[in-house]
């Protein structure tokens, strides 16, 4: 096929693509507001270095075994485009959309970095930080790079895959890739590595909530390209995809709130900010494939089911400790099924988008077919990122332990893994610049004697 | 000499502060303080995870003053402070045995 460039789309996907990217310093500042002081920075570190490892591995063999050729129907060649450096715009993912090959590389490298710092959440104040890159590094190769290839590079959860007899899978912007994959893997990861000292005894409230705020608010900006940028192109379709993503959210705001003055009498910004995550986390799957009562019904319903699962964590004892399961496995499987009952993909609703075979859901009189697909896709995605995660968390902590010590935990993992501390501390002297050598160790910072 | 030692409510500092000084005293230590008396604290809700916070911010007032005007500062602030709610705080006063001014070396209640 001869590649002929559409600029305006190339443009939209060009700005989508740095939107997504500041969806990950956005998810550093929400979830380093919600941990304690003496450990935000570590939190926000996590963020950070998914930054830096993922683009690495991206651009090496990350979409390449996304969407490489077809090996099996569960990844594709990592060494096609090795490098990414002498992929054709013929061969881009987006050619059809006339958006040349690294622009579809650089759209897809900001959806793998911000799976990854998503799990961080459910391991905060106690996961080493080399433990946390090879994490990061192995995880976004084998179970991230695949997923996306099985969803969305013509692999066994896509179109022509496990549910082909029944309906094809409406995945629009990650449902399943993003937020299923890392909430799963955040449930499984901390099951692993066991809960923070003292959690369900000490308090562990947010050390700071307008932090959180700030993080939804980016992530909310930012999560515009993620679900209009989706569409490939600049259209109707990325229209419907737009305002999807302003009205779900909108409503699982409030419905979220709702939930929690009900429930506990205060409606706070901590429940706002999260109902935000929980709405956009929801109508990412169904973003451009229900029509505007559909995303409302599906941001509504998050928004109150989120706001009950963030509760199960002290029932069932594990310690997701910023509620990865509760907003983004709960999030993520709602919207994903919801689109086996809202799914409106006929003709006669502006902008919403059809993919060749997938059919309408069952409130819209398409029957059961979708939803049976979406379940299945949901639960095939389930068990792939859950046993491969646990495997690489197992080995992890075989070979190098996963955990800081109890005393690194209970005096701040910032300064004894970082060197820093987020807050200004009274006392110290200057001791030397860095140009003598190396620094002894991180933890002379805390100390107020000169050591020579 | 005495150090009056009052702890009370964050947004009576101001009040406060101003009927202190009209009524002539020239100098005070304010720091951020927290705690509990009666009041025994509130609760938050995060998330739906309950937690009760015993600690309450306050603000402490020190204030040194000769024996004479101690019972007198006292009234004041408690006067200035007071709204009739719970968690109001307290007041206190204890023996001062010597105060030194840094700047001229002055000690006893020339230093006041």
């Amino acid at each position: 096929m001869e590649f002929a460039l559409d600029s305006g789309n190339t443009a939209w996907i060009l700005t989508s693509s740095a939107l997504v990217l500041l969806m990950t310093p956005g998810l550093a500042f929400f979830y380093g507001g919600m941990v304690r002081g003496k450990s935000v920075l570590n939190m926000m570190m996590m963020s950070f270095a998914a930054l830096g490892l993922v683009s690495v591995i991206w651009v090496l063999w990350g979409y390449s075994g996304a969407f490489g050729s077809d090996i099996g129907g569960v990844i594709g060649d990592p060494f096609e485009f090795f490098g990414v450096s002498t992929i054709t715009d013929e061969q881009s993912l987006m050619a059809a959309a006339g958006v040349p090959a690294l622009v579809a590389v650089a759209f897809q490298a900001t959806f793998a970095i911000i799976t990854v710092a998503l799990i961080s959440g459910a391991v905060a104040d106690r996961m080493k930080f080399s433990a946390w890159l090879v994490f990061a590094g192995v995880w976004v190769s084998l179970v991230y790079v695949p997923i996306a290839h099985m969803v969305w590079g013509g692999g066994l959860l896509g179109p022509t895959g496990i549910t082909e007899a029944i309906s094809v899978p409406i995945d629009f912007a990650g449902g399943t890739v993003v937020h299923i994959n890392a909430g799963i893997a955040g449930l499984v990861l901390a099951l692993i590595i066991g809960k923070r000292r003292g959690f369900g005894k000490e308090p562990m409230r947010p050390h700071n909530l307008p932090f959180v705020m700030l993080g939804a608010a980016l992530l909310w900006f930012g999560w515009f390209g993620f679900n209009a940028g989706s569409e490939f192109a600049a259209d109707g379709t990325a229209g419907r995809a737009w305002v999807n993503t302003l009205a779900a959210t909108a409503f699982a705001m409030l419905t979220w709130l709702g939930t929690e003055k009900v429930r506990y009498g205060h409606a706070t910004s901590l429940g706002a900010a999260s109902g935000v995550v929980a709405g956009l986390v929801a109508i990412t799957p169904a973003a451009a494939s229900v029509d505007t009562f559909g995303a409302l019904a599906i941001g509504g319903v998050a928004g109150i089911l989120c706001a009950l699962a963030v509760g199960l964590k002290y029932r069932f004892g594990y310690d997701d400790s910023l509620d990865v399961v509760g907003v983004h496995l709960v999030g993520g499987l709602t919207g994903t099924v919801l689109i086996g009952l809202f799914a409106n993909v006929g003709e006669g609703v502006n902008g919403t988008w059809y993919l060749e075979g997938s059919q309408n859901g069952l409130l819209y009189g398409g029957g059961l077919d979708q939803l049976v697909t979406q379940v299945v896709v949901a639960a095939a995605a389930l068990v792939f990122s859950g046993v491969l995660t646990a495997i690489i968390a197992l080995a992890i902590k075989a070979v190098m332990g996963l955990r800081v010590s109890d005393d690194v935990e209970v005096s701040g993992i910032d300064l004894a893994v970082h060197g820093e501390g987020a807050y200004e501390a009274l006392g110290g002297s200057f001791v030397r610049t860095g140009d003598a050598g190396p620094v002894t160790s991180g933890a002379s910072r805390a100390t107020t004697e000169v050591k020579a | 000499m005495k150090l009056v030692t009052a702890v009370i409510q964050p947004h009576r500092l101001d009040e406060v502060k101003a009927a202190l000084e009209a009524a002539g005293v020239r100098g005070m230590t304010v720091s951020e303080a927290s705690g509990y008396g009666r009041q025994r604290g509130h609760t938050e809700v995060y998330r739906g995870a309950e937690y009760n916070v015993d600690l309450i911010p306050k603000v402490r007032i020190e204030v040194l003053v000769t024996d004479m005007d101690a019972p007198g500062v006292t009234d004041v602030i408690v006067k200035t402070a007071q709204t009739g709610k719970i968690g109001d705080g307290k007041v206190w006063t204890v023996p001062v045995e010597d105060v030194a001014r840094v700047r001229t070396g002055e000690h006893g209640p020339d230093a006041l």
